[in-house]
């Protein structure tokens, strides 16, 4: 009799474990259902949900023509955009056919508007250009720890100095009058577009490059230096360049970086192998060499004039194939100071031009040891200014 | 006698159906069976029953109750000797960890985390800097490292294998090395002039900080608790020691009374010898734990409390001098929401730093008790004052844009926040040598209350037993 009980015990306990494991099996169904279904439903109203994400910066662009009455009728004729009843519409349109961004500017002007008359009015001691950069990119913006910091008394090594800095030093001369009116601001990679945002900063010069992601949240100057993302690696790395070499391996990028973006986009697009470890993010790119050396990760992408940077610092690292997208550093400034930007502008052009103490100058002293010396490859094409308002 | 009986009735009622049981039955009933004689004998009765019995026969006559009564007392009075040791070795080993053991460890946790938290600063001072940084902040990373590794050494050798602090010890001392190759890589590319060294530097503190502090602070907890047990296991009252120690005079003052009623005799040597121990082991006890209690209390409220307190400000110092440098060294690269405002995160946590500083010297004034502890504390609140005061004009020049000028003010040859921070160090050093001084001559005062009281006790305990046995022996041979 008793082993009958629990027999049936036993049963029954089996019995109830069975449907549990059922109920799991059957709860799995649903949910994958419920999912194809979803997928299935997005897919058909595909064309309704793309265009809802542009809408709200297209909303926010709307305002800020608004607040700018004079320009506003000038955003009207827009080719593609001439039958669209609004602003709004056709600051969607403008965000969605966005395939060139360094052309996305305003033309070069000299004259001063209220975000420049801001600066000059600022009272006494702080009447200088509040500049957000880089103070770890080698030969772009970086404390050298042994240059003189000029009769300072505690061994120099204060003053920032690079590629990026000789340009913020000459918007400074050129809209205070005075080179070193500035107030550094080192700044991490992913805190560049809040900073403008808040109004921290007056510009970022800070090996940004000019994305249409970026140009919803800030606006930019015309280009100032042309590069592209490549692979840093050691040189006994098996790694060859950005191709199925990379499976297997862990890379490490700046978080915030148009490297990241670009990586996570090919992972899911199968143009970078799968098995691509991309998690290590850090908030500056020179953390990737020093995570590089430590052996934590295998590899580094970055854009090619800041990997270069990272190179001339190891002589065990090396650039792995060729550069694989085409990117333009601009400088960023607030999305509404568009006579910041038209002044930042003219002055890219005179410091294009200036032969003497201009760009070529600031690429002999900085860059041409460390990107092999032809300037010709950094060089931006000659601007464009497609942006009217 | 029923159990036989009970075997054979069940053997004869399943006759030879139930096979399997009559086997068993019968496998069992032989050996009983013809054991058990028919005729009933006298039940054998427990030890206690005759003993117990033998008493009830012992207490009727007088020899016998004296007897009993001897023994009764020589136990009362050697059980209250054994109990008092035993307790008091127990409170005297507490007494002992607290001074020698447990509170230089707490104190040495405090140490290691003070001194990794100094080289992580001057480091980082270094840093500031340049490329040639200076000897003394060198040194005083050097120092820093050195102080934290040498106490681990102790703390490791004084932790049991299975104790809760081995584990963090033996992760500091993992870490300790490689935070340091952290720091000297950082070095060696800071001398070429690479930015790369200050990225090395950036790591090396983000694992001071996420890694290394809090695990150093895991170990001044754990140690603190540990001193406050051995605490709780010095200062209870001897409860039961004292009962029966009371119990035990009273029986030898009853004993003294019957004897007196019965016999007219005023002494018995034996019996007022057993008293006048006893009575001296109780007071011995009495006396020696209230005074290794208040000795103790003493070393606490006067020594551990304020040693906390300074050791709490110390390392809220430490951190704020860290946060001020980082704040120059960051350069406005972290930030942190507060309220509808962004703030510079450094330089948030320097004013925090700040505020537990004042709060700390403020409670540490407040329980200074003399002249000498107060002294330091008072030049270390007109050091931060002093300090705060430098700090806000090193800030101004900052958010004016005046970097350079800035940094002459936080670490540049004179009229510096740093010499205000160094004040304020060796201050509070100083504040916590007389504490800890404080702290020792009252524990080893508690500590010495003990010394001697349970070999005392015990050796007086059998005295007092003797002395019971030998007066009731001096009644009972006049029976004889």
């Amino acid at each position: 009799m008793r082993g009958g009980v629990t027999d049936m015990l036993n049963k029954a306990r089996r019995m109830r474990a069975g449907l549990r494991g059922w109920g799991g099996v059957g709860a799995m169904f649903t949910a994958c259902a419920l999912a194809l279904l979803l997928a299935l439903l997005l897919t058909c109203t595909g064309s309704t949900a793309r265009t809802t994400p542009d809408a709200a910066p297209a909303a926010d662009t709307g305002s800020n023509t608004a607040r700018n009455a004079p320009n506003a009728p000038n955003a009207a004729p827009r080719p593609g955009t001439a039958h669209a009843p609004g602003t709004m519409a056709g600051a969607a349109a403008e965000a969605e056919d966005c395939t060139a961004p360094e052309k996305q500017t305003l033309s070069p002007s000299d004259a001063d508007g209220p975000a420049i008359e801001a600066i000059k009015n600022r009272p006494g001691e702080k009447r200088k250009l509040i500049v957000g950069v880089d103070q770890n990119s080698y030969r772009w913006g970086y404390r050298n720890p042994n240059s003189d910091a000029g009769g300072s008394g505690n061994g120099g090594g204060t003053r920032l100095e690079g590629f990026d800095i000789d340009l913020v030093h000459r918007i400074a001369e050129d809209i205070l009058g005075d080179p070193d009116a500035v107030q550094f601001k080192a700044i991490p990679t992913a805190q560049r577009i809040p900073a403008i945002q808040s109004g921290r900063v007056d510009l970022v010069v800070r090996t940004m490059t000019i994305t249409c992601d970026r140009l919803k949240d800030v606006a930019f100057s015309a280009p100032y230096f042309k590069t592209g993302q490549q692979v840093l690696a050691p040189k006994t790395s098996p790694v060859t360049g950005y191709d199925e070499t990379l499976a297997d391996r862990r890379i490490c990028t700046a978080k915030g970086s148009t490297a990241y973006a670009k990586l996570e986009e090919d992972r899911k697009s199968g143009d970078l192998p799968a098995s691509t470890d991309i998690s290590t993010q850090v908030p500056n790119q020179l953390d990737c060499l020093v995570r590089l050396q430590l052996g934590e990760v295998d590899a580094v992408v970055n854009d090619g004039a800041l990997a270069a940077s990272q190179a001339a610092q190891d002589p065990t690292v090396e650039l792995k194939g060729d550069a694989f997208t085409t990117e333009y550093y601009g400088v960023a400034m607030k999305k509404d100071a568009d006579d910041l930007v038209r002044r930042v502008n003219q002055i890219l052009v005179d410091w294009r031009k200036d032969t003497k103490n201009g760009w070529q100058a600031s690429y002999d002293t900085w860059l041409s040891a460390t990107l092999a010396g032809d300037s010709s490859k950094s060089e931006p094409p000659a601007p464009e200014y497609l942006r009217k308002s | 006698m029923s159990v036989p009986a009970a075997i054979l009735a069940a053997t004869y009622d399943h006759g030879g159906g139930q096979v399997t049981l009559t086997q068993t039955r019968s496998a069992e009933a032989p050996p009983a069976a013809p054991a058990e004689p028919p005729a009933p004998t006298p039940p054998r009765r427990t030890a206690f029953a005759e003993g117990a019995d033998r008493l009830r026969h012992a207490a009727t006559t007088e020899p016998g109750r004296l007897r009993i009564i001897g023994a009764l007392l020589a136990a009362l009075v050697l059980g209250f000797g054994a109990v008092t040791a035993w307790e008091t070795t127990d409170r005297a080993s507490a007494a002992d960890d607290v001074l020698t053991s447990s509170q230089p460890l707490s104190s040495d946790a405090a140490d290691i985390y003070r001194s990794l938290a100094d080289a992580n600063t001057a480091a980082s001072s270094g840093f500031l800097a340049g490329g040639q940084e200076t000897a003394e902040s060198r040194a005083r990373y050097e120092k820093g490292i050195r102080t934290a590794a040498d106490k681990l050494v102790t703390a490791a050798a004084n932790a049991d294998p299975d104790s809760p602090s081995t584990p963090t010890i033996s992760k500091l001392n993992r870490l300790l090395p490689e935070y340091k190759g952290l720091v000297e890589r950082a070095r060696t590319y800071n001398r070429q002039g690479f930015p790369v060294g200050g990225a090395y530097l950036r790591y090396a503190n983000e694992k001071m900080q996420q890694e290394m502090l809090p695990a150093a602070e895991d170990l001044y907890t754990k140690e603190n608790q540990r001193l406050r047990s051995d605490y709780g296991r010095a200062t209870p009252y001897p409860w039961l020691a004292i009962a029966l120690g009371t119990a035990a005079l009273a029986a030898l003052a009853w004993a003294q009374r019957r004897n007196y009623l019965r016999t007219n005799r005023i002494l018995n040597h034996g019996l007022v010898a057993a008293t006048v121990t006893t009575t001296a082991v109780l007071l011995w006890l009495l006396v020696g734990h209230t005074l290794a209690r208040s000795g103790l209390n003493d070393s606490h409220d006067h020594g551990v409390r304020s040693l906390t307190v300074l050791n709490d400000a110390r390392i809220a110092s430490l951190k704020a001098r860290g946060n001020e440098n980082l704040t120059l060294v960051a350069r406005g690269a972290e930030t942190r929401k507060v309220g509808d405002e962004t703030v510079d995160a450094y330089d948030y946590d320097f004013e925090r730093n700040m505020d537990t500083l004042a709060k700390g010297l403020t409670h540490a004034r407040r329980l200074a008790d003399d002249s000498t502890g107060e002294k330091p504390v008072a030049a270390a609140v007109g050091n931060m004052t002093e300090w705060q005061k430098r700090h806000d004009a090193a800030r101004k020049q900052d958010d004016n844009g005046n970097y350079q000028q800035a940094l002459n003010m936080v670490i540049g040859p004179r009229g510096t926040t740093g010499e205000c921070f160094d004040n304020v160090d060796a201050n509070l050093a100083t504040a916590l040598k007389h504490e800890q001084n404080e702290f020792k001559s009252a524990a080893t005062d508690g500590r010495d209350a003990l010394t001697g009281l349970p070999v005392g006790a015990a050796v007086l305990a059998v005295i007092g037993a003797l002395g019971a046995v030998l007066g009731i022996g001096r009644r009972l041979s006049e029976y004889r």
